[in-house]
């Protein structure tokens, strides 16, 4: 089946923006397995700015098709600079607008990147627990 | 940039002189061949000329070539016509879980209609055993339908065996032979086939036509009812044009060309496999389409890689979940035994007549990028 995806799915399939791996990040999140063809990593640098927690870099790697990858590429984007209240709550369909829409079929794919997000500050939460989060 | 057409068994390019013979018959002799006059007679030699090249082909002087839509319309055909002309016979078929899912959709339409299919397994190179064929025919078997050769990793069926077994127990015999047609021998009579499906589009002719060899003396319904065209048993008027087209098609495919895709596939299949973590679907040699190369790549996703390889100007497909309108992975690859995440990254090249061996250096190095690119990029790589 031919996939029809717009010239901006396709720019950040063909730049991914973030992609890579942060060295000792501040906390990951993992979803997805390779069964069922997609999966994400999201690494996180987080800064403390007038007493919010800000995403101060992301970095990204993804298993998966065009979608997932281009959505991972958007999302990481959008959360980047925010508080992590704020990136905790861009959810998929946030994702898939900004790109400008994705086939119907694929919008299950743009799940995980939002996930894999909320994994990550999740991870960083349970590590800074005893920490009081001002927002 | 130069655009690199490897999925020829998805479709191929009308050849120059296929367009050219069947020119006349969209203008000057745009005829239909149930009329009496002039034009009707035209187009009449004109199909049945077609038909006797084609069925010459296949050695099917037992055999009737009704001309159809192509390959769905025929195997649709073969089943349920069979089906419902011997259903007081038995009602047990016999296929293979690698089918074209026209085949394997029609089997599970005849299913909820009280009839019985068995879709025998396959081996890791997608080989049927004739001694699994032999025991599943039953009492009531009336038909077996196994394809020539796989269209997704190009396994080439042992048909002949095959096709002597179901003689043996009086079951007809059906093979869809849309992939190997022309490309790999077929013999009718040697073979011990009752019918079988062909067609054009991927034989450099045009889409929209096929055709269904049936032998004479076979029982089989009509899937269309109308104006008793094609010895009634294929209602419509003839595509005169297309049906010519498909005979100059199979005129012009010559041994050289067949040397040619299999001589190409050949040197894919070398330097693909140089990259690491890769493998080889579907066996080697001679049981295996000339044209097909079908790769698997650990911790790819095959989606991903076939718009990589896209936006290089190649063309190839996948099998992968992500491609798909079921979000399931290849039937055929699970039916190898290919765990989800590996059929998720295969990849299959078709080569073709005009396929150079300066295309497949380009278009391994771009494989070997690709694939590297979208292995830094993944979580597992």
């Amino acid at each position: 089946m031919a996939m029809q995806y717009n010239e901006k799915v396709m720019e950040h399939f063909r730049h991914p923006r973030n992609m890579g791996v942060i060295e000792n990040p501040d906390a990951v999140g993992f979803v997805g397995n390779k069964t069922c063809g997609d999966a994400m990593k999201i690494f996180l640098r987080v800064e403390k700015r007038n007493g919010k927690n800000i995403i101060k870099d992301i970095k990204f790697q993804t298993y998966g098709c065009v979608s997932a990858i281009a959505t991972t590429s958007i999302t990481t984007e959008m959360v980047k600079g925010k508080t992590l209240d704020e990136a905790y709550n861009i959810g998929r369909a946030d994702a898939a607008r900004e790109l400008g829409g994705l086939p119907p079929i694929k919008m299950h794919c743009s799940n995980l990147a939002s996930e894999a997000i909320q994994a990550a500050i999740d991870d960083y939460r349970k590590k800074h627990k005893n920490i009081k989060e001002n927002v | 940039m130069e655009r690199i057409y490897l999925d020829n068994a998805a479709t191929t390019r009308v050849d120059a002189e296929v367009l050219k013979a069947m020119e006349p018959y969209f203008t000057d002799d745009f005829g239909n061949m149930a009329s009496l006059h002039a034009w009707g007679r035209e187009a009449e030699t004109a199909a049945d000329k077609a038909r006797r090249e084609i069925t010459k082909k296949v050695n099917g002087k037992e055999h009737r070539l009704v001309f159809t839509s192509g390959g769905t319309e025929s195997n649709n055909f073969a089943l349920k016509g069979i089906a419902f002309a011997n259903r007081e016979k038995g009602r047990h078929i016999i296929t293979t879980k690698i089918e074209h899912d026209c085949v394997l959709n029609a089997s599970r339409w005849l299913e909820k209609r009280g009839f019985d299919v068995t879709y025998l397994p396959v081996d890791r190179e997608g080989f049927v055993s004739p001694d699994d064929f032999a025991g599943a025919i039953r009492k009531d078997t009336i038909l077996a339908s196994v394809m020539h050769a796989n269209n997704e990793i190009g396994t080439i069926e042992p048909v002949r065996e095959l096709g002597k077994i179901a003689h043996e127990h009086d079951v007809l015999f059906h093979t869809d032979a849309c992939q190997s047609f022309t490309k790999v021998p077929i013999d009718l009579r040697k073979d011990s086939i009752d019918l079988m499906t062909v067609n054009s589009h991927k034989i450099y002719g045009p889409k929209g036509v096929g055709g269904l060899f049936i032998r004479q003396g076979v029982r089989i319904e009509p899937l269309l009812h109308g104006g008793g065209q094609e010895f009634g048993y294929r209602s419509g008027t003839v595509n005169v044009a297309g049906i010519v087209g498909f005979a100059k098609a199979v005129d012009m495919m010559k041994e050289k060309h067949i040397r040619n895709m299999e001589k190409m596939r050949d040197l894919l299949i070398e330097g693909a496999l140089e990259i690491d973590k890769s493998w080889l679907n579907g066996p080697r040699g001679e049981k295996r389409l000339p044209n097909n190369a079908h790769f698997g790549f650990e911790h790819i996703e095959g989606e991903a890689l076939i718009i990589h390889l896209d936006l290089k100007g190649i063309a190839a497909s996948t099998g992968s979940a992500c491609s798909s309108k079921s979000l399931e992975p290849s039937h055929v690859l699970t039916a190898i035994g290919l765990r989800p995440e590996q059929a998720h990254g295969s990849v299959r090249f078709s080569t073709g007549k005009e396929t150079t061996k300066e295309q497949i250096e380009y278009t391994l190095e771009a494989l070997r990028e690709s694939v590297e690119t979208l292995r830094k990029m993944s979580p597992f790589g």
